[in-house]
């Protein structure tokens, strides 16, 4: 090739590749570049290499305060409430040295945060973004602080002194910190299964046994399954409600809630603001869960003036010592209309 | 409604004529070959009384107008067809599932409607003139971006499945449930239409050497975060706002979701406000205390996205009952997360013997597809079962082989073949075969 002419090619090319070198950079011009401030109320994750880690304190002592007032009503004094995940117990002594939760080489062993979690700043973190669970993000970084020295602690993690910061966070060996594998299929886009089917298509198996099946009294659990299938076409649902075991032949509570799927709707139906507002995780219609049953809450104020107003204020700024020693947290979320409407429903019979 | 139970399917004509027509049918038998012009007169009389009883009431009258439903809804004889909570599954509403009815679904496509829910903090309504991505991290440059902003990049629209990794995580050990729609109904799949990760990555100019990891988090009161990697994010990710032609539903994410086309669903987050580009995995909530594969020697998977290759029969399935003897048409689901179902097998005896199912086109990539085999059902004791193959080989295994392999505890990843047993009364239900 003539020099001209590698010169010429060179022009061409360029000429060529120009425009596509000025789309690249930014190629659609769209949107704008977040604020500083933007970015700080926003980026709040913190990583296990500390990346996003938030300078602050705060010790166990602290932080059992803020446990009891907002944490132990869902999660139990001790953490032990096993109605969510158990947030504690079955760490043993050896755990912390190993890093492996023995507990977990039982087939029936307890898996709580103390014997899976890795890493204390995962913990951290997910109090930061998302508890307590009807308020999230209303700890400061100080009480987030305090709250997960508290849940160590309550593990057995660190000691009742323990004061945990930006430092000492990152030198807690969790229990578990040994216990996790990436070395799996399922976390590439090219793994490879570790369990594979068998192609066979005549005489596989010798001899087919059923090993497990639906107890007869477990075949209503889900609803009444005629309720569950379409009328039309080749089959229909079995009606199961024969199979309730129920003395009045009324469905239980559970047939009723998954026969009648939740017509959860913003309306201004009380029931339906105590599922929204999750008033029920504590509060049975007519048991105590946490706290009293609504209808022990309406008796006991009945007729009592300004009940109203009472009430009201108890729901929103949470108490404690009326009921017991478990104490209300306050609902600072909860819109201050759906507050007075669940008020006036309590005090008309909670019906 | 007349000769319409629960159990059983009468037979048409009677099935829908009304007594009047079987009347006049009997009546003009009776008549045939019988000098019958004294009678026509009569007869005509009656024909012109009966045509007008004979005829359903919606064909004798005026419908209602267009746009008596701005937005349609199903048939009011469909109110059995609805997403349903398995009790005694989660203690709070907020932090539940629903599951999708497979069970009264037709073809691949989920309707919005019913697909399935997982919220971990309840559904925010989220005001989308308000919402906003942000993308930061290890990026050249940080983009704040409207939802305007957001549908002006170039677009595309794929079907994909999203299947939560829990879905059949009650059935490790036994039996647990009694339909298809507990058994697998964490799964749906949609026409999803929104913007490939890809284009805002490069848009926003990130780190190609050192930004191994993508965080997305919600913006509802979990703030959900889960770590996506590179290679994942890169292949096939999108940035959803369109949902079967419409845009997401609430439950869904409204107005923006993440969508991570054949990993566990709890990737694709919903409500979605911030891509963070990092060197290293977040070993977020999600990825530490839940979404983990507990094995039998007490080690924890972690990172354990992809759903693998699995298949269920819908109809025939638990909790149902054939209406009598004779042909029936097996139908059911089949996917995979590592891309195109290949083939189906069924079995009627317990996987003894097997017979390759039809597939029905559009055959597509992390998508759900639909199978069909011819059946004559004899009355006979049956045990009804799938097995499906993915374009990389991968044959959906057995519990048995998943057993020996991850132990029971496992929740996350059952795609067991499933087993339906047919009793000679024509009831179906669940049961696991030694």
């Amino acid at each position: 090739m003539s020099r001209s002419l590698s010169a010429l090619c060179a022009v061409v090319l360029l000429a060529v590749m120009l425009p596509v070198e000025a789309q690249q950079v930014p190629r659609y011009g769209l949107g704008r570049a977040p604020t500083p401030q933007e970015i700080a109320a926003w980026d709040i994750d913190v990583r296990p290499d500390g990346h996003g880690l938030k300078a602050g304190k705060g010790t166990v002592a602290q932080g059992q305060k803020i446990y009891d007032a907002q944490c132990a009503s869902c999660h139990g004094t001790f953490g032990e409430s096993n109605r969510y995940m158990p947030i504690a117990g079955g760490v043993r002594k050896d755990d912390l040295a190993t890093g492996r939760a023995s507990m977990l080489l039982q087939s029936d062993g307890l898996r709580t945060l103390g014997t899976k979690l890795n890493y204390a700043t995962t913990l951290w973190d997910y109090i930061f973004r998302a508890m307590p669970w009807a308020n999230p993000q209303s700890l400061s970084v100080d009480e987030t602080y305090a709250v997960t020295a508290y849940v160590l602690h309550l593990n057995e993690i660190v000691p009742a002194d323990y004061e945990l910061n930006e430092k000492t966070l990152l030198s807690v060996q969790m229990p578990n910190r040994n216990g996790f594998t990436t070395a799996h299929g399922l976390a590439r886009v090219q793994g490879k299964p570790d369990v594979q089917g068998t192609l066979c298509m005549k005489d596989c198996v010798k001899e087919v046994k059923v090993a497990s099946e639906l107890p007869e009294f477990a075949r209503n659990q889900n609803g009444n399954l005629a309720q569950q299938k379409r009328p039309l076409g080749p089959m229909r649902g079995i009606d199961t409600a024969r199979y309730e075991a129920g003395k009045d032949g009324k469905p239980g509570p559970a047939v009723a809630a998954a026969a009648a799927p939740a017509a959860v709707e913003a309306k201004a139906d009380p029931k339906v603001m105590l599922t929204r507002n999750a008033c029920m995780a504590c509060h049975g219609m007519t048991n105590k869960i946490v706290g009293p049953g609504f209808n022990e809450i309406a008796s006991k104020y009945q007729g009592r003036a300004d009940a109203h107003a009472y009430l009201l204020q108890k729901i929103k700024e949470g108490g404690q010592g009326v009921w017991g020693a478990a104490p209300m947290p306050p609902q600072p979320a909860l819109k201050d209309s759906d507050a007075s409407e669940i008020a006036r429903w309590i005090v008309g019979g909670a019906k | 409604m007349k000769g319409v139970s629960a159990a059983r399917v009468i037979a048409a004509p009677e099935d829908h004529l009304p007594e009047a027509l079987l009347r006049l049918q009997r009546r003009n038998f009776l008549l045939s070959g019988v000098a019958a012009s004294a009678l026509v007169a009569s007869a005509g009389a009656a024909a012109q009384t009966t045509s007008a009883t004979l005829v359903p009431p919606w064909t004798r009258s005026l419908g209602a107008p267009v746009v008596t439903t701005g937005y349609g809804m199903p048939s009011k004889h469909e109110a059995n067809v609805q997403r349903r909570q398995s009790p005694g599954l989660t203690p709070q509403p907020q932090a539940s599932i629903s599951f999708t009815p497979l069970q009264n679904l037709f073809g691949i496509i989920t309707p919005s409607g019913v697909h399935f829910e997982r919220h971990h903090s309840g559904m925010p309504e989220v005001d989308p003139q308000q919402h906003r991505l942000m993308i930061h991290g290890l990026v050249k440059r940080p983009l704040m971006l409207t939802m305007d902003d957001v549908m002006r990049f170039p677009s595309v629209s794929r079907i994909h499945f999203i299947e939560c990794g829990a879905n059949g995580g009650m059935e490790w050990a036994n039996v647990a449930v009694p339909t298809v729609q507990y058994t697998h109904g964490m799964i749906a799949c949609s026409e999803f239409t929104g913007v490939l990760l890809s284009t805002l990555l490069d848009e926003a100019g990130f780190d190609r050497a050192k930004g191994k990891f993508v965080l997305a988090e919600g913006a509802d009161g979990s703030a959900l975060t889960r770590t996506i990697p590179m290679e994942f994010a890169l292949a096939d990710v999108m940035v959803v706002y369109g949902q079967n032609g419409e845009m997401l539903r609430p439950e869904n994410g409204y107005p923006l979701r993440l969508l991570v086309p054949g990993v566990q669903g709890v990737s694709s987050v919903k409500w979605l406000r911030r891509l963070e580009v990092g060197d290293k995995p977040w070993n977020t909530r999600e990825e530490s205390l839940h979404y983990i594969d507990l094995l039998p020697d007490g080690m924890h998977r972690q990172y354990s996205g992809v759903q693998e290759v699995k298949s269920v029969i819908t109809m025939p399935s638990g909790g149902q009952r054939l209406v009598g003897k004779g042909y029936y048409e097996i139908t059911g689901l089949a996917w995979s997360g590592r891309g195109q179902v290949k083939r189906v097998d069924v079995s009627v005896d317990g996987g003894r013997n097997w017979q390759t199912a039809r597939l029905q086109e559009p055959v597509l990539t992390k998508a759900l597809s639909r199978f069909r085999l011819d059946w004559n059902w004899d009355g006979a004791p049956a045990l009804l079962q799938s097995r499906a193959v993915d374009e990389t080989g991968h044959v959906q295994p057995n519990i048995h082989q998943l057993r020996a392999v991850r132990g029971v505890r496992s929740i996350y990843h059952n795609n067991a073949v499933q087993t339906w047993r047919v009793q000679p009364d024509g009831e179906v239900w669940n049961v696991q075969v030694a």
